[in-house]
C-alpha cells in the first residue's frame, strides 16, 4: 500500500511520518515514535492500555489509524509532566498507589486526564467510575485509581491547595 | 489501633518504582528493543490431539525476509518440567516433536524481520497431522475407555495426592449429621495486561540473555538452561517491570523458550510476544476441579470428620498443577479443626489447555465448596453461621495433624468484627443478602520440588560512602510492590529513611536466587532474608560506633532515622551518614556489605506462617434475569504485621476483583478442547463500575517467624469471595449454587428448578 504522509503534534512537538496507512495509531507512536508509554493488551479495543488523548479526548490508540489524526494534538503519558512537575493525575496515582504493575497506568492515566478536562466536578465515585469503564486493569480492582481521581476532582492537587 | 512503634514499617510511602511508573517511563519486555532485533512467531496445533507426520517449512523459508523456522527437531527435545525433582512430572517439549495434546500448542516457530511476516510465514509451514481421538474433561479422562494422552500413562492420571488423619470411619459414626454434595469448579485465566513476552539475545561466545516477563528469573535461568544445554551462569534473565503474573509466569512458557531457539540458531536478538488470544488458549489457566465433599458434625455444630474426593482437570501437562492438586486438599479443610480428615485428589490429563497455579493455588475451589457447604449445614441444623464457624476455627498453637503449626491466627477476632459489622448493617432491600466466608493460606511454600540448590530467598545490603544502601534481592516485583516492602524493611532494619534504599531486582547476573514471586512467599522469605543483611549491615556500623564512642560496653548502640545512638541516652549520637564516612575509612575503603538469606526449617510440610480473613459479601441478586452485583466487599484480616500500608490495600482490593471476577464473571468453557471466548470482548473481568466498596478491618497478630510479625497479604483474598458470593445467594434466595463462576443462567434455571419443585427448600 502506497505510503502517506502524517502531520501532528504530539506532546506540543510536530512530528511527521511517512507512513503505510493501516499503521495504528499506537503503532505509530510506540514503533515509529518511541513514545512507548501507551502499550498494547488485546486485539479487540477492551483494554485501553493504549489510551491517549486527541485533541484532549480519550481514545484508543489501536482503534484509529495513524492518518485519521492528521493534523490533531496527541497527548502521550510522557507529555504530561510539565517542567518537573507530575500532572495532579500522576501524584494522585502516587499518593494513593493507584498502579501495581503498572502496565494499565499510562492508558489509565490518560483516561483519568480526560475525564477530568471534561468532567472537572463528577457527582460521585460511579461517575469516576463509568469514566475509566474502558480500561482494565488486573491489579489493583479499581478502587485506589477512584480514591485518586476523586483526590484530584475535589481540588487536593490545585495550586496552593 | 496501637501507635505505630516503626519509622518505616506500616507508614504510607510511594512505591518505589512509582515515578517510573506513573510517567510511562517503566520498560517492560513488551517495550525492549535491541539492535538488529528479529520477531518471532508461533505455529499451533488446530487440533486437541494428533500425531505430528511432518512438518515441511520450505514454503516458508522462500518468503522475502523469514530468518528461519524451527521445529521440535531443532532442539535437545527435553521434556520438561517445573517439578524436577521428579522426572515423570517433566513432561512438556515447548516444540512438541512427535504428538499435540491440545489446541495451541507449538509445533513451530518463524523469526523474521517484522512481525507481520513471521506471521505470514506461518501459514507456509505445512503440517501434517494424524488426528486422534481426544477427550477433554477428567471425568471421561478418567475411564477405561479413554484416548491415552501421555503414553504409558494408565487412565490419564497424571498425579495422585493423600492427605488423612483420624480415624474418619469412627469420626462419621460420631456425627449426628452427614451431608455430601458434589461441586463443579471452572477455570479462570491469569489476564495480566501483559501478555507473556520474551526478547532473547544470543551471541556466538555462548552467551544467552533473555528479557522476559517473569515472576521467577531464578527458575527460567535454571529452566532454559535445562532445555537449551547451556550453564546456568551463562544465562543472564532481566526482567526490570513485569506486567502482572498471578501464578502464571513462572513456568518455562513458549516465548522464552522459542525466542531462545530461534536466537541461538541465528545469532540474533529474536522477540516474541503472545496475542491476547494466545494468551487465553496456549498458556496455563487456573485449574478446573469436580469435588465431592462429604461432611459429618454433631447437632451442635461441632465439626466431626470431612471427606473430600477431587478430581482435576490438568490438561495437556503437568505444570505446577501438582502443587495446587496438594494444596487445594490442604486448604479445603481450612480454617477449621477437624477431628478426622482424608482428601483424595486425582489430576488427570486432559487434552485442553494446562492447568496450574493461579493466587489463590487450588485454595478459592477449596473454599467455595467448603464455605458453602458449612452454610447448608448450619441452615439444616438451625445454627448460626458465625457461631458454627467460631467453634471449630484453628487459633495459635494449632497443629493440624502431620501437616502445619500455626504459629499465629486472628481468625476468632476475624469472625467477631465481621459478625459486628453485620448486625450494624441491620435489615437489607429485598433480594439483597450477605454471604460469608473464612479463609487461610500459606505464606510461601516450603517445597522444593524445583531443586533449587540456593536458598529460598537471599539479599545483600552494601552500604555506600554517602549512606546510601544498595539492597540486592531475587525476590521480583511483578506489580505486588515486593520492591517497596523490602526497601521498607531494610530501612526499618537499618535504621535509616527510606529514601536511602536502592532495590536492584529482576536481573540474574546481579542479583542473588530466590524462588521467586509465587505462593505469596516474599514479604515473609525475602523479607527475612532483607532483614537479615541489613542487621548484618548494622552490626558492622554499630561496631565501629562502639569504638569510636568508647561508652562502657554495657551500653546497648542503635540506629533509628538515620540517628546512630546509645539507647540509654538516645540524644547522645551522630548522624549515619557521617558514622559510614568514617567507619569505611576504617576498613581500609571497602564497603559495608551485610549477607542475608532464609530457607525455611522444621514448620511442618506446608508454609512457615498462615494469614487468616473472613470476608463478608453483600450481593443483590435480580430474580428475573439472575444478573448479581456486589454492593460491598468487607474483609476482617489478619496478615500479622502490615509492613507496607499502601501496597497492602491494593493488594487486598486487587485480590477482591480477581476473586470476584471468578465468582460470577470469568466463565472460560472449552468445547471440544477449545477455549470459547479468548479475547477481552467475549471474557469479562471486573470493570471498574461492576467493583464493590472494599473495606478492609485489620486484625492484629504477630506472627513470630515472619520479618516483624508479618505474613501473607493479597493471595490468600483470592480464596474467600466466590464462595461469600454463593452464600450471599443462598441467604437471599435459598438457591444452592454448586458451580462455579455463578452464571446469571445457573440463577434463572436454578429459580425455575425450584419452582418445579414447588419452591421448598
Amino acid at each position: 500500500m502506497e505510503k502517506q504522509l502524517l502531520r501532528f503534534l504530539v506532546n506540543d512537538q510536530e512530528y511527521e511520518l511517512f507512513i503505510n496507512p493501516k499503521t495504528l495509531l499506537v503503532e505509530a507512536l510506540r514503533d515509529h515514535l518511541g513514545f512507548a508509554g501507551a502499550k498494547r493488551g488485546c486485539d479487540t479495543a477492551s483494554c485501553g492500555v493504549c489510551t491517549v488523548m486527541v485533541n484532549g479526548m480519550a481514545v484508543k490508540g489501536c482503534s484509529v489509524l495513524a492518518v485519521q489524526v492528521n493534523g490533531m494534538n496527541i497527548t502521550t503519558v510522557e507529555g504530561l509532566e510539565k517542567d518537573g512537575k507530575l500532572d495532579p493525575v500522576q501524584a494522585a496515582f502516587l499518593d494513593e498507589g493507584a498502579f501495581q504493575c503498572g502496565f494499565c497506568t499510562s492508558g489509565m492515566i490518560m483516561s483519568a486526564r480526560a475525564f477530568l478536562n471534561e468532567t472537572p466536578a463528577p457527582k460521585d465515585t460511579m461517575e469516576i467510575r463509568r469514566g475509566i469503564e474502558g480500561n482494565l486493569c488486573r491489579c489493583t480492582g479499581y478502587n485506589s485509581i477512584v480514591r485518586a481521581i476523586d483526590a484530584v476532582a475535589k481540588g487536593k492537587y490545585r495550586e496552593g491547595a | 489501633m496501637t501507635a505505630n512503634k516503626y519509622s518505616v514499617l506500616n507508614t504510607r510511602v510511594h512505591n518505589v518504582d512509582g515515578y517510573a511508573k506513573v510517567t510511562g517511563r517503566a520498560t517492560y519486555t513488551f517495550d525492549v528493543k535491541l539492535p538488529g532485533m528479529l520477531y518471532g512467531k508461533i505455529l499451533r496445533s488446530p487440533h486437541p490431539h494428533a500425531r505430528i507426520i511432518s512438518i515441511d517449512p520450505t514454503e516458508a523459508l522462500k518468503l522475502p525476509g523469514v530468518r528461519a523456522v524451527v521445529t521440535g527437531k531443532d532442539t535437545l527435545g527435553v521434556k520438561q518440567g517445573i517439578w524436577r525433582r521428579y522426572p515423570e512430572l517433566c513432561d512438556e517439549q515447548i516444540l512438541t516433536i512427535e504428538k499435540v495434546r491440545y489446541i495451541g500448542e507449538p509445533v513451530a516457530a518463524v523469526a523474521a524481520i517484522t512481525e507481520e511476516i513471521a506471521e505470514q510465514a506461518l501459514d507456509l509451514i505445512d503440517v501434517q497431522y494424524e488426528v486422534l481421538p481426544f477427550v477433554d474433561d477428567p471425568m471421561e479422562a478418567i475411564k477405561k475407555e479413554a484416548p491415552m494422552i501421555h503414553e504409558g500413562v494408565e487412565r490419564n492420571v497424571n498425579v495422585t495426592r493423600h492427605i488423612e488423619w483420624g480415624d474418619v470411619e469412627e469420626a462419621f459414626e460420631e456425627a449426628e449429621y452427614v451431608r455430601e454434595d458434589w461441586f463443579k469448579l471452572g477455570g479462570q485465566a491469569h489476564m495480566c495486561m501483559e501478555t507473556r513476552a520474551t526478547v532473547a539475545s544470543y551471541t556466538s561466545d555462548k552467551k544467552l540473555t533473555v528479557y522476559t516477563s517473569t515472576q521467577s528469573p531464578y527458575y527460567h535461568q535454571a529452566l532454559l538452561a535445562g532445555v537449551l544445554g547451556l550453564r546456568e551462569s551463562d544465562i543472564r534473565v532481566i526482567a526490570h517491570y513485569v506486567g502482572g503474573g498471578f501464578g502464571g509466569k513462572f513456568e518455562l512458557d513458549a516465548s522464552q523458550f522459542c525466542a531462545s531457539v530461534l536466537s541461538m540458531k541465528l545469532s540474533k536478538p529474536v522477540k516474541i510476544v503472545f496475542t491476547r488470544e494466545e494468551d487465553f488458549i496456549a498458556t496455563k489457566r487456573r485449574t478446573p476441579m469436580y469435588y465431592y465433599v462429604r461432611t459429618g458434625v454433631k447437632k451442635d455444630g461441632t465439626f466431626c470428620a470431612r471427606e473430600t474426593r477431587v478430581f482435576t482437570n490438568g490438561g495437556a501437562y503437568t505444570g505446577m498443577g501438582a502443587t495446587a492438586l496438594y494444596l487445594t486438599g490442604f486448604f479445603h479443610s481450612f480454617p477449621y479443626k477437624w477431628k478426622a480428615y482424608r482428601y483424595d485428589g486425582y489430576r488427570v490429563y486432559t487434552n485442553s489447555l494446562p492447568s496450574s497455579s493461579m493466587r489463590g493455588f487450588g485454595a478459592p475451589q477449596a473454599m467455595f465448596c467448603s464455605e458453602q457447604q458449612i452454610d447448608w449445614i448450619a441452615a439444616d441444623l438451625g445454627l448460626d453461621i458465625i457461631e458454627i464457624r467460631r467453634k471449630n476455627a484453628h487459633t495459635t498453637g494449632y497443629e493440624v495433624p502431620g501437616q502445619a503449626t500455626i504459629g499465629s491466627c486472628g481468625l476468632n477476632q476475624c469472625l467477631d468484627r465481621i459478625e459486628q459489622w453485620i448486625k450494624a448493617k441491620g435489615t437489607l432491600p429485598k433480594n439483597r443478602a450477605i454471604g460469608i466466608s473464612a479463609a487461610g493460606f500459606m505464606t510461601g511454600g516450603i517445597f522444593n520440588w524445583f531443586d533449587s540448590p540456593y536458598s529460598f530467598s537471599s539479599a545483600v545490603v552494601t552500604i555506600n560512602y554517602d549512606g546510601v544502601v544498595e539492597l540486592h534481592v531475587g525476590a521480583q516485583d511483578i506489580g505486588q510492590g515486593s520492591n517497596t516492602t523490602l526497601a521498607m524493611i531494610c530501612a526499618e532494619a537499618l535504621g535509616v529513611k527510606l529514601e536511602n534504599i536502592k532495590v536492584h531486582s529482576g536481573d540474574t547476573d546481579h542479583c542473588p536466587a530466590d524462588l521467586g514471586a509465587w505462593g505469596s512467599r516474599q514479604t515473609l522469605m525475602a523479607g527475612n532474608a532483607t532483614k537479615m543483611a541489613a542487621e548484618d549491615a548494622k552490626k558492622q556500623l554499630l561496631e565501629f560506633a562502639s569504638a569510636k564512642f568508647g561508652y562502657n560496653i554495657i551500653y546497648d548502640l542503635d540506629i533509628k532515622d538515620n540517628w546512630v545512638h546509645n539507647v540509654a541516652r538516645p540524644e547522645r549520637g551522630m548522624n549515619y551518614v557521617d558514622l559510614v564516612k568514617e567507619a569505611l575509612r576504617g576498613k581500609d575503603g571497602q564497603r559495608i556489605i551485610g549477607r542475608g538469606h532464609y530457607t525455611p526449617h522444621r514448620k511442618g510440610m506446608i508454609s512457615p506462617a498462615y494469614s487468616y480473613m473472613v470476608q463478608a459479601v453483600e450481593a443483590e441478586i435480580d430474580v428475573e434475569t439472575g444478573k448479581l452485583s456486589i454492593i460491598n466487599c468487607t474483609t476482617a484480616h489478619d496478615c500479622g504485621q502490615p509492613i507496607n500500608t499502601l501496597g497492602l490495600i491494593g493488594q487486598l482490593e486487587g485480590a477482591a476483583s480477581m476473586a470476584a471476577g471468578y465468582g460470577y464473571l470469568e466463565n472460560m468453557p472449552v468445547e471440544d478442547g477449545k477455549v470459547m471466548n479468548p479475547n477481552l470482548v467475549d471474557y469479562k473481568i471486573i470493570r471498574a463500575p461492576d467493583m464493590p466498596e472494599c473495606e478492609i478491618i485489620e486484625i492484629d497478630t504477630y506472627e513470630p517467624e515472619g520479618p516483624y510479625g508479618a505474613k501473607e497479604a493479597g493471595e490468600g483474598l483470592t480464596n474467600p469471595t466466590a464462595a461469600a458470593l454463593g452464600n450471599a445467594i443462598f441467604h437471599a434466595t435459598g438457591l444452592q449454587m454448586k458451580q462455579a463462576p455463578i452464571m446469571s443462567e445457573m440463577i434463572v434455571n436454578a429459580f425455575k428448578e425450584k419452582k418445579k419443585e414447588g419452591g421448598t427448600r
